[in-house]
């Protein structure tokens, strides 16, 4: 068995969450060890392949009860397999109240005390304005169809070296041009410039008080074979003065769950209030003539559209049922956005639930895939994700590929339903407008809801019955033990949210170096924006 | 899951419900068999699982099934068709097993996971044929230079701050 390793800082996970820390502390001073328990890939090796083992090595599909949730494996994580639709959470979202009936963010959290820390990670990803003639054919053909029923309609910010970009819509893949701006172009290599070690297919599985004096925690990990994440190869401990929770927001809770009689109890709020952004997908199966008659768009001689898998993912999206005005739960953003075909399954070809999603209307559907749109509504949930008992290793059972089961139920509400149903007949009102496309949702049959945005696990705020970190991010209870991911966000946001994680963790730096030193490591807060 | 047309006279085991190559012809028996995945070997025993739920749904639906014929391939496709929507429906046993089933099956025909995608779209592999998938460049990888309308095309909304943020 190996010696006890030590550092001054161990950050666990190497997404938005993790690089953002990581750099911030190595930069400053402190020695970094970052564990990571997915594979650590680079341009070259993301292939343009939807064959099982390819993009399966950095995606995981996770299945819950209730929902399934798409979530990055690899080092950078999701930030290697995001969209990179980069936006700022509306201003209503920091005061959202829940069913609660107080406010779930802490006070001091707003959007105007938040704009410093996202033009930070902004300006570090970099994050550029599409122009709308850079918006891919799905985005202008939901423009259009926006603007005749009487909507607006926006380009999305994305994180993307849109000269670099060849719009070839593989962006779950992880990026093979680096146009994509992921952790692996900025903070990672500039934390690593430092002296900051990446160690990948390292799984977190326990934290627990350190037995040397001056270290505070001590980190057990298991090392994965490169090959089936399935097989463990080793394993070992590392104690640190620091700990940087960062795994995610399916991870984190289930990581201190198990540590918790290790650690002397957690917060209740640990593995509860689980949101998924309240994402909703729906498939429009549009009308060719429609779109030449009522659009007037023609992108080639004779094709008015048949644009589904060209271009960036995300393009365009609306803001119009983001008024702050109007009541919680009925607010939402509507985005056009596209997923590879592992998710055709789930569009829904006739009314029957039951048989909607196969068979013969299906595979009728599935001719006219290239003339498909998908939608995207981010809807305001009610935090009702719940994780049950820990498995004895990991986050989740891995039970093939890329395939894992979570104990996380998820049991929508009827204020979740609402804000559902909005976005439905949103959706059908734009779209749905003179015969221009049939839109269903993606059936729930199969997988339950679907959500690619996994937040508040582990969230923040001011009351500690309903949150786990104080404002500063810290686990209450556990002074030095920091949680920077989704998991910290306390509610769905309205918006795709990478941005807002990456800007938390960014907010939380100051902090975590400040209680750093206090441990007495020689570190100082006031890096620049990694370049 | 994607029903074709059969494969030759007598092909008992595709229904033939639909024109044009299904799940079957897109490779999904070779996907389940994929040393990656690992449940070839338990093949089998879903099939069987799946065949006992045939002869419960013809026992209680009034269906006589030919006793030459595994109880799944006897059911006509209507049958099959709703007896699929049974055991895929939330809440019914071992529906985990059958959604995964379903998965791959799909996957086969809408994804070719078990082809390098770039090679089977010039193999006109059966599904990515009928759904129109695009094909790639010649080193493989697909690039789409003309992408965009290239026009505005709707007005934003007014109250969005700079960099293209909601307020």
């Amino acid at each position: 068995m190996s010696a006890t390793e030590r550092t001054d800082v161990l950050v666990i996970g190497s997404g938005f969450g993790g690089a953002i820390p990581a750099y911030h502390l190595a930069a400053g001073g402190a020695e970094v060890v970052i564990l990571e328990r997915g594979p650590h890939l680079t341009a070259p090796d993301f292939t343009h392949d939807l064959r099982l083992g390819s993009y399966t090595r950095i995606v995981d599909l996770v299945q819950g009860d209730g929902i399934t949730v798409v979530a990055g494996n690899c080092v950078g994580g999701s930030s290697v397999v995001y969209f990179a639709a980069s936006l700022r959470a509306p201003g209503f979202v920091f005061d959202r109240r829940g069913s609660l009936g107080h406010r779930l963010w802490p006070s001091t959290l707003t959007r105007a005390a938040l704009d410093p820390w996202y033009d930070r990670v902004e300006e570090a990803l970099p994050v550029a304005e599409q122009s709308w003639d850079q918006v891919p054919y799905p985005g202008g053909l939901f423009a259009a169809a926006c603007a005749r029923a009487g909507r607006t309609c926006n380009p999305v910010p994305v994180a993307v070296d849109l000269a670099r970009c060849t719009n070839c819509n593989w962006m779950l893949n992880g990026c093979h041009f680096d146009a994509k701006r992921s952790m692996l172009l900025n903070y990672l290599p500039a934390a690593t410039a430092h002296g900051a070690e990446i160690r990948p297919l390292h799984e977190a599985q326990t934290i627990a008080p350190a037995t040397t004096p001056g270290y505070r925690y001590r980190v057990s990990y298991t090392q994965l074979d490169a090959g089936d994440y399935r097989l463990p190869v080793g394993v070992g401990a590392i104690e640190a003065k620091t700990v940087v929770l960062a795994a995610g927001a399916l991870a984190t809770p289930v990581l201190l769950q198990r540590s918790a009689p290790l650690l002397g109890g957690v917060p209740q709020a640990v593995g509860r209030y689980f949101s998924g952004n309240g994402d909703r997908v729906s498939i429009a199966d549009v009308d060719e003539g429609k779109v030449r008659d009522l659009l007037g768009l023609e992108r080639a001689p004779g094709i008015p559209y048949q644009g589904f898998p060209i271009g960036k993912p995300i393009g365009s999206m609306s803001y119009d049922r983001l008024d702050p005005a109007t009541a919680e739960f009925t607010r939402f953003s509507l985005q056009q956005i596209y997923f590879p075909g592992i998710t055709d399954l789930l569009a829904q070809a006739t009314d029957t639930p039951a048989t909607s999603w196969f068979g013969v209307r299906k595979k009728e559907m599935r001719a006219r895939w290239p003339s498909w749109l998908s939608v995207l509504a981010m809807t305001e949930d009610d935090n009702e994700g719940v994780f049950g008992p820990p498995p004895p290793t990991g986050s989740s059972t891995r039970v093939a590929t890329s395939l894992c089961l979570s104990t996380l139920s998820y049991r929508p509400t009827a204020n979740t339903l609402r804000g559902w149903a909005a976005a439905d007949a949103e959706a059908r009102a734009v779209l749905e407008r003179d015969g221009l496309a049939r839109v269903r949702p993606w059936s729930e049959n199969p997988a339950g809801s679907v959500s690619a945005h996994p937040l508040a696990s582990c969230r923040m705020g001011d009351d500690p019955a309903t949150s786990a970190l104080d404002e500063r991010g810290e686990l209450r209870g556990h002074p030095g033990l920091f949680v920077t991911d989704g998991s910290a966000v306390p509610t769905s946001l309205c918006v795709n949210p990478s941005l807002t994680i990456a800007a938390l963790a960014e907010r939380a730096c100051p902090g975590i170096v400040e209680s750093t030193a206090e441990a007495g490591v020689r570190v100082r807060y006031g890096a620049p924006a990694p370049r | 899951m994607v029903p074709g047309e059969k494969r030759y006279g007598g092909d008992v085991a595709i229904a033939g419900a639909a024109p044009g190559p299904g799940a079957v012809q897109a490779g999904a028996v070779e996907l389940l068999n994929l040393p990656d995945l690992g449940i070839g070997i338990l093949l089998p025993e879903l099939a069987l699982l799946v065949n006992t739920r045939a002869l419960a749904y013809a026992a209680t639906h009034g269906r006589v099934l030919l006793p030459t014929q595994p109880p799944f391939v006897a059911l006509r496709f209507t049958d099959r068709t709703a007896l699929a929507g049974e055991l895929l429906t939330p809440g019914a046993p071992d529906r985990q097993l059958y959604v995964l089933l379903a998965l791959f099956a799909a996957a086969a025909f809408d994804t070719a996971a078990h082809l390098h995608t770039a090679a089977a779209v010039r193999q006109r592999h059966p599904g990515l044929a009928w759904i129109g998938f695009p094909v790639p460049d010649a080193d493989g990888l697909w690039r789409f230079p003309d992408y965009s309308y290239g026009r505005r095309l709707a007005s934003e909304h007014p109250l969005t701050t700079p960099g293209g943020h909601p307020a």
